[in-house]
């Protein structure tokens, strides 16, 4: 775990905001909802050597929880905090480097990161609609999973 | 009661269109449109969105009072700002706080409205995302300024080049292979010229993020968990093509230069 990773995380999701047009107020919230995602995700995996797939899972449910609280305090629907806060997290950069081993003819290997790309979408997904679902049942106003 | 059912009809469907080009999941969408056809007392609202359209039927007081209209989606960018201003606006008309009319305005203000930051802004945040990306993902100092100039041009390229060509797919291509052809450039102008260390994957990988699909990806699983299949699907080959585009434009340009 290094300094590095915090604030390149932060940074980074702020200026994935900036991509995604979220609004001024809450670009700064966001970044930290990123930072806090990827610290714990490096942390499991770094520093406590806990599988990929796990880590994802826990990041993601991290930042599910993070953005409801945040969606909350600014009156914003919770997508605005969670789709930059899994920016760091989310497999686009391993997907592009499956289709490009595949391209090179390297098929073992572009099949076990395309196995790893869908297994961690899949589990940053389950993370945040799990987060939403125990929420629901706290509130028992929402009527669907994956957080409002 | 018939011209009534017509306008929360269009307020519908225009909430609908603007957060369904701005890259909505399709349960909220299906959700404001039902909350508005509620908020108007309209008795029985049906819609089903898939990402390139929008169904949508209101039932009126009486029998024979029936609307079904469809609507098609061609552009689709992420956009969270008009989100989270749909958003608002189907709150206050659930909650009586503005009549439908001024739902409407504020809507067709709100399609018309354009990015809250400059094009010049997202080159240089596209720029410094793709820096900071290649530190994140475990690259060197030395690795930040290619990847700054590397991710700042392919994006730039891109978003000229969608103005331009209607594909969407060619510009990845075009961007991801400019993207390689700089990051080998930095690569080599470091070795030969300047002995200095570039890990050239770590270059590409941070400067294609802001073209790279993670987004659709995970609303693809989102939607899919959701019980959204067909839209789940539809969203999950379109992350799919774009990743296939970015990758074969990297890999056409390593080796072209290799």
């Amino acid at each position: 775990m290094s300094w590095t990773a915090l604030y390149a995380s932060f940074f980074a999701t702020m200026g994935f905001g900036v991509l995604f047009n979220i609004p001024r107020k809450s670009l700064i919230a966001c970044g930290f909802v990123g930072m806090l995602g990827w610290t714990v995700y490096v942390i499991l995996t770094v520093n406590m050597n806990i599988n990929l797939i796990t880590s994802t899972l826990a990041a993601a449910f991290i930042v599910a929880t993070a953005s409801q609280i945040l969606a909350r305090y600014y009156k914003m629907p919770v997508t605005v905090f969670s789709i930059s806060g899994v920016i760091p997290l989310v497999p686009g950069g391993m997907a592009y480097e499956t289709i490009r081993h595949l391209i090179e003819n390297d098929y073992t290997e572009g099949m076990r990161l395309g196995a790893i790309t869908l297994l961690i979408a899949g589990s940053i997904a389950f993370g945040l609609i799990f987060s939403g679902v125990i929420t629901e049942n706290f509130s028992r106003r929402k009527r669907y999973p994956g957080g409002k | 009661m018939n011209s009534a059912l017509g306008e929360v009809m269009e307020v519908c469907l225009l909430a609908g269109k603007i957060m369904l080009q701005s890259g909505a999941e399709i349960y909220r969408i299906e959700d404001t449109m039902n909350r508005i056809a509620r908020a108007c007392a309209i008795p029985e609202a049906q819609s089903y969105v898939t990402p390139t359209g929008i169904f949508l039927t209101l039932q009126g007081l009486e029998q024979n009072q029936q609307q079904t209209k469809f609507l098609r989606i061609n552009n689709r960018q992420i956009d969270l700002n008009k989100i989270v201003e749909v958003n608002e606006i189907s709150r206050k008309l659930s909650e009586g706080e503005i009549t439908l009319h001024k739902a409407r305005e504020a809507l067709l203000t709100i399609e018309k409205s354009s990015f809250l930051y400059p094009l010049w802004l997202q080159i240089i945040a596209a720029a410094l995302t793709s820096g900071f990306f290649s530190l994140a993902f475990g690259g060197t100092v030395n690795d930040f300024l290619p990847s700054v100039a590397a991710g700042g041009l392919g994006f730039l390229l891109y978003t000229i080049s969608t103005r331009h060509i209607a594909v969407k797919f060619f510009s990845e291509i075009f961007a991801a292979f400019a993207i390689g052809f700089i990051a080998y450039l930095f690569y080599y102008l470091g070795m030969y010229n300047f002995n200095i260390d570039i890990h050239i994957d770590k270059v590409i990988i941070g400067s294609v993020m802001p073209l790279v699909p993670g987004v659709l990806i995970m609303n693809s699983i989102r939607d899919l968990m959701a019980g959204d299949l067909v839209a789940g699907l539809a969203r999950g080959t379109e992350a799919f093509l774009t990743a296939f585009a970015i990758g074969s434009g990297v890999a056409v340009a390593l080796a072209v230069l290799m």
